[in-house]
């Protein structure tokens, strides 16, 4: 179950840059072939969606970098075991 | 299985006051987040002005901004207000701010009276709803599992997750009832009744404040409090330690990208589907919704003291999974009980008397054709309007005072719409919404609990609430834009109408990883303490 958490890790790193650049791509698609008057309002509605879902996206890369590195190996069995470490997330 | 067992605690004095107070102020700021929902086509058209570009934008601010940004925007706001000052006033705070800006909303002028004011009053207010929504429900469910004893958890809480559905239908509920009373063009005028449920709003929250004003503090809440131990920067504890930031991570993308998806498409994007797609008729549809969520809200009590016995993770997994696999066939199945084409094709109808004024003659291309709408009945006992042309007939009305075989055959059927089911039909489409439902109920009954035991008390409030309202208002809230967006995908030349069930891949595709993620990485176990 182990290799199993870590392989899967490598998965969803790699699944996070695609589903952002898929986006971007259908964003630029979609915002190009809109009609001249519905053009700002796609422009917009595809950057709030773009706005919000690639942090998201990062979130899940780094989900999957820390399943790579066996962070999901043992989840903490008390709140104790998960509140006064002192790392930064972003440390990756 | 869980392989400890839960000690039995005694429940505190007065927990049915103290899930009651919670589940009607959170279900009351439900309400109010869906009628604007509901009444978004005369709300558009009363603030929002059409063949205006500045107008499309304000709206799709208030639609998106909305749901998406300002939601966990107020999740981490009022998270942070709730891990430093308390649960109760907190979301005595959010409750305010979002009975006060519906009732508002209600008194905003429209965009004939007031000009541009009136969309961007609308807007302001809209946001605020969305940033009070995002900070109601952390705080609910929170302060009613501080109260609770371990080995009840999951079915306390669940009382809270039942308040989204309720809301949701007691909004569709009192939107009928005033429509069928006032009819649909003094409803939809600007100064009528669909401005009643916004003003209905403010009589619910004064009653839900002067219930929680009653409630004291979270005990653990207070217990950390005299102790001095409460989070200083709850923000900085919740995603700035590595060991806290991989658990909020763990539950967006193991539990509740999945749940959001799966109740979204459970009871909106269904009830969109029924009304676009299959173009049932709009009281029938509703009740078909209606009927089916009051039949399965027991579903979200039931899971949620079942989460008690054997462990939150497989009920929310399993009701994932089965999501994952029946949303194709179960929306396959809808579409061909509701698809008439093969009837218009085999003529296998029978249409009606003209409707009265709706007889017109045009002359193309050298004939004379009839037009006129009608009610047609198909075979299968479905009824519908349908708009019809006939070239070969007299082009009188009094022609069609008893349509004969012979004209019934002469005619073409430009176009169907508004289908009536007959109650066989009905029955069943209410079934496949109603298996829908459940399986919201099982992904989302026991989250509560489960999000509550993952995090420390402290930062609870602000580590639960932002995954939640990402898994909701994002991954689930985006489910009929992106729906939709793939059926365009779909869309040829030779088959301009695309493919109505491509729009499941999106919430099948989240659902089917959330399974994977929670089935390989989550715990089936209760925590015990949730007092550290």
């Amino acid at each position: 179950m182990h290799t199993l958490k870590k392989n899967l890790g490598i998965v969803w790193m790699l699944l996070s840059p695609a589903i952002v650049f898929f986006m971007l791509w259908q964003a630029f698609l979609r915002i190009n072939e809109a009609a001249p008057d519905t053009k700002a309002n796609t422009a917009l509605q595809w950057s709030i969606i773009l706005l919000v879902f690639i942090p998201i996206c990062i979130g899940f890369f780094m989900f999957g970098r820390y399943a790579y590195h066996g962070e999901y190996g043992y989840l903490p069995q008390s709140s104790l075991e998960i509140q006064d470490e002192d790392e930064d997330p972003l440390d990756l | 299985m869980i392989k400890q067992q839960i000690p039995k605690e005694k429940a505190p004095k007065g927990i049915g006051f103290i899930i009651g107070a919670s589940s009607v102020g959170t279900l009351i700021e439900w309400y109010d987040f869906y009628i604007f929902g509901m009444l978004a086509t005369i709300i558009a058209k009363q603030f929002f002005p059409e063949n205006s570009g500045t107008s499309a934008l304000l709206s799709t601010l208030a639609i998106f901004a909305a749901g998406f940004i300002v939601r966990p925007f107020g999740a981490l706001v009022f998270g942070r207000l709730g891990d430093i000052i308390g649960r109760k006033h907190t979301f005595l705070l959010t409750l305010v701010l979002m009975g006060g800006s519906t009732f508002l909303i209600g008194l905003v002028p429209g965009y004939a009276t007031i000009g541009w004011a009136a969309p961007l009053l609308v807007l302001l207010l809209r946001l605020v709803q969305g940033l009070a929504l995002g900070g109601e429900y952390g705080g609910a469910a929170t302060y009613v599992a501080e109260h609770a004893p371990a080995h009840r958890r999951g079915f306390y809480t669940s009382w809270i997750q039942t308040t989204a559905t309720l809301g949701l239908f007691l909004a569709l509920g009192i939107i009928i009832l005033i429509r069928q009373w006032q009819g649909v063009e003094a409803f939809s005028a600007e100064w009528g009744g669909w401005r009643f449920p916004f003003w209905i709003s403010l009589g619910l929250v004064l009653i839900s404040i002067i219930i929680r004003l009653q409630m004291s503090e979270s005990p653990l809440f207070s217990q950390l409090k005299a102790s001095g131990k409460t989070s200083k920067n709850p923000l900085k504890e919740s995603f700035g330690h590595k060991a806290n930031f991989k658990m909020v991570l763990l539950a967006l993308f193991g539990a509740v990208m999945g749940q959001g998806v799966v109740w979204y498409t459970g009871q909106f994007y269904a009830q969109s589907f029924l009304e676009t797609v299959c173009q049932i008729e709009f009281l029938q549809s509703r009740n078909i919704i209606l009927l089916a969520i009051a039949l399965a809200t027991p579903g979200f009590v039931l899971f949620g003291w079942l989460s008690d016995k054997i462990g939150r993770k497989w009920i929310m997994m399993t009701g994932m999974f089965l999501a994952a696999i029946c949303y194709r066939p179960i929306y396959s199945y809808m579409l061909d009980e509701t698809d008439t084409t093969a009837l218009l094709k085999a003529k296998s109808y029978t249409i009606g008397k003209p409707n009265a004024n709706s007889f017109r003659t045009e002359y193309e291309q050298g004939k004379t054709i009839s037009y006129y709408d009608a009610t047609i009945t198909f075979n299968n006992g479905i009824t519908a309007k349908a708009t019809v042309a006939d070239s070969l007939h007299a082009s009188s009305p009094s022609d069609y005072e008893s349509p004969d075989q012979e004209i019934q055959q002469g005619v073409t059927v430009m176009r169907v719409q508004e289908k009536v089911l007959p109650p066989s039909g009905f029955r069943l489409m209410m079934l496949l919404v109603f298996i829908q439902v459940v399986f919201v109920t099982m992904v989302y009954g026991p989250i509560a609990a489960f999000l509550v035991e993952l995090f420390p008390t402290k930062i609870r409030y602000t580590s639960m609430s932002l995954p939640y309202h990402i898994g909701n208002g994002v991954f689930g809230g985006l489910v009929p834009f992106l729906a939709t967006l793939i059926v365009q995908f779909t869309k040829t030349t030779e088959n301009p109408g695309g493919n109505p069930l491509a729009g499941l891949w999106y919430p099948i595709g989240v659902a089917a990883v959330c399974f994977v993620i929670g089935a390989v990485y989550l715990r089936n176990t209760i925590d015990r303490n949730v007092m550290d």
